[in-house]
């Protein structure tokens, strides 16, 4: 399963060339507002014709300027999870999670029940979508999107709309859905938390081009990108692993490089997870401090140092198997002599991983 | 149906008064049932299409509401006349006669509401959300589709309150409707011309008015039941 776009267009002064190749797993396409995000996916999808370029899933040509090939929306079988959920007002629950599948191809087996389950969203069925909360129907799109058994899954921001506590409620289904389905989806955010979760392949978009791309892990943790996705909110993850429930509201982690304590998080020991560590949260030591509050003292080698324009500086760091990010002063770089190859400890507060950034890791 | 009446009523009106009646009510049930399908498509063209000739097609819908409906009557007649390039073709290829017949008062009684008509369900379109049919196409439908399961459900009041404004209008035809079919009692006798009538000959004022307050009935009945449908159609949609 692999989808392949290239696709140029312009409106007026904005003009969009886009080109990436998304696998399996979750593509995210990250940028700020106006990079030319919506574009890119609503061509995938049909809902724009591109002056130039092709798109294709599986081989199969779904638009190609050169052969004058356009497939339209309607038979591309995308399943399209819009930001407004744009449930149909005048049918139940039950009728719009159908829609779909009435214009789907008989195949064997249902996988209606799967889903529904799977979204939590059983008890919905009799209701109108009037009556659902913004979450609810959030989950009821991306039923009714899967259950049309589409070849490939786009969600525009489908979070954006929603406050933290419906993002984090809607979070862990995307998770099952990409650990669960082997259905590519096309990502379209730009929030930061949502793809450090989500994404195992990453696009950056900066006014309509593409900036990087990559596996989402090695795109997170280079220093380059950072400028990209935003000093305030850069950051890589660190896989770790449930090793217990402390008695003080602690969750005890263990990683490739150390014990790790993040505040309480619902999981079983032995739940594989990964964490999100954003830059700034990290303070970085060439000796092990002590009499420190921060519980979390990784031991972790320099790799790379990115001194900005600004006072800033990005400096990468080996820690165990992973790779994170720490955003430091130039001028502590130079002071602590930061340098590739250079051993130090980064330090993070137990109390910044906030339970947004902690997802699980299939 | 005239047998069936309470004898007061049947005695109130004669025989003549009440054949109006009943041919003013045929005509514009024809005239609107027979105009709905073609206006959902003009208001539907006019609402989501954009094409050469947009303009024209929307002032051609309007012409009927701005002319002098003795005009809209006059270009009826040597159209659909027997001499009239399309009249004379209904009537050698298809042996159908408009002018002088009922069904040429349902004619004009038609083309005179397919204003209001094509305003009232166009407005209803356009509030209907593009995005929630760009929705259903992503989900398989076609564009027939997508109108039939979302978009005509979701304009079901529109085009209720249509539907009965133009049969309002229908009922109220005068113009249009004497200058084409004329006025001859028991064919083309409709309510409005039987008034007009009664207002010609001395010592009619007392008929007329008695068709007058019959016509005030059915307009209002017309409108209570519209408000009631569209009513109950929204809450259905609504889901409440």
């Amino acid at each position: 399963m692999s989808l392949s776009v290239s696709i140029r267009h312009s409106f007026g002064a904005f003009s969009i060339d886009v080109g990436f190749e998304a696998p399996t797993g979750v593509t995210a396409l990250f940028g700020r507002s106006g990079s030319g995000k919506t574009t890119v996916i609503n061509a995938v999808a049909g809902l724009l014709r591109p002056q130039s370029g092709h798109v294709t899933l599986d081989g199969r040509v779904l638009f190609n300027s050169d052969t004058n090939a356009f497939t339209p929306v309607h038979r591309r079988r995308l399943g399209y999870v819009f930001q407004e959920g744009r449930l149909f007002p005048h049918l139940s629950v039950r009728q719009n999670l159908a829609y779909g599948r009435w214009f789907a191809p008989r195949e064997a087996g249902s996988a209606g029940d799967h889903v529904i389950e799977m979204l939590g969203i059983g008890a919905l069925l009799d209701r109108r979508p009037g009556a659902l909360s913004g979450g609810e129907k959030q989950r009821v799109a991306i039923g009714r999107a899967l259950l049309a058994r589409p070849k490939l899954l786009l969600m525009d921001e489908p979070l954006a709309a929603l406050d933290e506590e419906r993002k984090a409620e809607i979070l862990p289904y995307l998770e099952r859905l990409r650990d669960e389905t082997d259905i590519p989806i096309l990502y379209v955010s730009h929030s930061m938390v949502e793809v450090a979760r989500l994404a195992t392949t990453l696009v950056l978009i900066e006014a309509g081009h593409v900036v990087r791309a990559g596996p989402a892990a090695e795109v997170l943790s280079d220093p380059e990108s950072v400028p990209t996705l935003g000093v305030r909110t850069a950051g890589a993850s660190l896989h770790a692993i449930v090793a217990a429930q402390e008695e003080d509201g602690l969750t005890r982690l263990e990683t490739s490089a150390g014990r790790l304590l993040i505040p309480r998080v619902e999981a079983e020991i032995g739940a594989r997870l990964a964490i999100r560590i954003p830059a700034q949260d990290v303070i970085l030591s060439r000796t092990r401090p002590e009499g420190l509050s921060a519980l979390n003292i990784l031991p972790a080698k320099v790799t790379a140092v990115r001194l900005g324009e600004g006072p800033g500086a990005i400096v990468q760091l080996k820690a165990g198997d992973d790779l994170i990010l720490a955003r430091i002063t130039r001028r502590s770089a130079l002071a602590l002599e930061l340098a590739p190859g250079a051993d130090c400890f980064a330090i993070l507060k137990t109390v910044s991983v906030a339970q947004t950034n902690v997802g699980g890791a299939g | 149906m005239l047998d069936a009446l309470p004898d007061w009523l049947a005695t109130a009106l004669s025989h003549d008064e009440w054949r109006a009646v009943a041919l003013s009510l045929r005509v514009s049930f024809w005239a609107t049932l027979a105009s709905l399908p073609l206006g959902i498509l003009v208001a539907y063209v006019l609402a989501r299409c954009e094409f050469w000739g947009k303009q024209a097609l929307n002032g051609l819908v309007h012409l009927p509401l701005i002319l002098p409906p003795v005009a809209t009557g006059y270009l009826l007649l040597i159209t659909f006349g027997r001499k009239g390039p399309v009249g004379a073709a209904l009537d050698e290829h298809l042996g159908i006669v408009l002018a002088f017949r009922w069904t040429g008062a349902a004619l004009a009684a038609g083309v005179m509401a397919f204003p209001l008509m094509v305003r009232a369900i166009r407005l209803a379109i356009e509030a209907v959300d593009p995005k929630l049919e760009q929705a259903a196409s992503t989900l398989g439908a076609s564009r027939p589709w997508v109108f039939a399961t979302v978009t005509l459900p979701l304009i079901l009041p529109g085009v209720i309150a249509g539907a009965i404004l133009a049969f309002a209008k229908a009922m109220g035809e005068f113009g249009a409707t004497i200058t084409f079919v004329s006025n001859i009692p028991g064919q083309t006798q409709t309510l409005p011309s039987a008034i007009y009538s009664f207002l010609q000959v001395p010592g009619g004022d007392a008929k007329a008015m008695q068709l007058v307050l019959i016509a005030i009935a059915i307009a209002l009945t017309a409108l209570f039941l519209s408000e009631w449908l569209g009513r109950s159609v929204a809450r259905r949609i609504a889901g409440s």
